[in-house]
């Protein structure tokens, strides 16, 4: 008999529920009892490069948008650099590039400003185009939903990114690629997340 | 910087599918098509870094993080504790652990949690903690309530707790829910049978651990986390570190 693999398993996902705000930004949700909230502020007054915000949806399958649903995002600075030991080099002081987007209860909208990221390295060979990782958690949603949000203003560098070219279906690129338009001066880009339905989202198993 | 530090692949077989009927919101939020694999590159093998300064050390304990002065909230006190391991069994140190649950009646403190059972004016039901250099973490709570819920017409949720762990990367993000061992309602909840392995069912169901528990105070829980194991890159002098 062969011997044991002495490897320990992940522990399961389970959905984070209907109530996930009064764990992960209990401040946001009208809860107050911490004194800082984590993930309220992306990329710090330092941080180089273009101020942006992104907006958007998240939308299910019946076409209604989702009212509970908590987004993480987690991106490089405008040099392409992660904040985190392996992250590539420096980042500006007060940048973490890691947030916490709640959506309006009301009308499940979401937004929130940060600065354009940089172009990072791809796993083997090249570039990957300027993208921010997103990260969706909500009732009914079983296991975090990991996708990535590209920029449509960014067309030579999507053109040649490693995982956008990796979608077989090239009519599912598009899914990942946000809108930009202006408003008051400041560039707003749109991406709106379709869980199941026309033009689902893609989705990434990372 | 090497690309090196990429994370097993996930096990899909012990995680809950998108798509599971019995628990009917997921009908209308599973995506249809199958996931894209990508091969780790650095924005999934990296993530934010915590430290002790975005937290304080009174938000470990929900027995007082919300409580006023020289009162505490109803239910059976309880401490849970446990390990934050990696699949190699490697624990993972310093990585923020949050947890909200309801009060001892099964009643969350939202807004849209209408459920009859009281609130607890001393109850907040929510606290975080950085893991230490050995991966243990603690939280001091009640033990939470069964409640019902709208899925099938008489559906009740085992007493739970939720859990969301980072790890040392975005590939590691996970949040789960612990669960307490002897719950007649953890194999008929549709939620818990989402899971379709027993085995990581029963990891995700705490033991009572009565040694650890502070007697006429405080009775524990052990509850450990493990988390996606890391590949490393093969070093010869470095052997035993793969």
């Amino acid at each position: 008999m062969a011997q044991h693999l002495n490897y320990l398993r992940e522990s399961a996902s389970q959905t984070a529920g209907p109530y996930v705000h009064i764990g992960l930004a209990p401040g946001a949700a009208g809860f107050d009892i911490y004194k800082h909230e984590l993930g309220q502020d992306i990329a710090g007054d330092a941080a180089l490069g273009e101020r942006i915000r992104v907006e958007g949806l998240v939308i299910d399958g019946t076409g209604s948008p989702v009212k509970d649903v908590l987004l993480e995002v987690w991106q490089a600075n405008s040099a392409g650099h992660y904040a985190h030991p392996r992250g590539g080099g420096e980042v500006e002081e007060g940048f973490r590039g890691w947030g916490r987007v709640i959506t309006n209860f009301e009308t499940g909208e979401w937004g929130f400003d940060t600065v354009k990221p940089g172009k990072t390295r791809g796993r083997n060979v090249g570039m990957q185009a300027p993208h921010i990782n997103f990260w969706l958690v909500a009732r009914g949603i079983n296991i975090g939903l990991n996708t990535r949000m590209y920029f449509d203003d960014e067309e030579e560098a999507n053109g040649k990114d490693p995982v956008l070219n990796l979608i077989e279906w090239q009519v599912r690129r598009p899914t990942l690629v946000a809108k930009r338009s202006e408003r008051d001066g400041i560039p707003v880009y749109r991406f709106d997340i379709r869980l199941q339905g026309e033009n689902e989202t893609v989705f990434f198993d990372i | 910087m090497t690309p090196d530090g990429e994370f097993y692949q996930r096990d899909r077989n012990l995680h809950p599918p998108a798509y599971t009927p019995d628990y009917k919101t997921s009908v209308a939020r599973s995506p249809s098509y199958a996931l894209i694999s990508l091969q780790n590159s650095v924005g999934e093998i990296t993530g934010p870094v915590f430290g002790h300064d975005d937290i304080d050390p009174i938000d470990k304990d929900l027995l007082s993080n919300y409580a006023r002065p020289g009162e505490s909230p109803i239910g059976e006190r309880i401490i849970l504790h446990g390990h934050v391991f990696d699949e190699n069994g490697r624990a993972v140190p310093n990585t923020l652990v949050e947890a909200w649950q309801a009060n001892a009646g099964g009643r969350y403190r939202h807004k849209k949690d209408t459920y009859l059972a009281p609130i607890d004016p001393n109850f907040g039901g929510c606290g975080r903690t950085i893991t230490d250099e050995d991966g243990y973490y603690y939280f001091r709570t009640v033990k939470p309530g069964a409640y019902p819920w709208r899925n099938h017409v008489n559906n009740w949720r085992p007493a739970h707790i939720h859990i969301s762990v980072f790890g040392e990367a975005f590939a590691q993000r996970l949040i789960t829910q612990c669960y307490f061992e002897g719950d007649p309602l953890i194999p008929i909840c549709p939620i818990v049978q989402t899971i379709p392995d027993q085995e990581a069912i029963d990891q995700l169901t705490a033991k009572l651990d009565m040694n650890s528990s502070i007697p006429l105070d405080t009775i524990a829980y052990k509850f450990d986390i493990v988390l996606r194991g890391r590949r490393s890159t093969l070093f010869e002098n470095r052997l035993e570190g793969n």
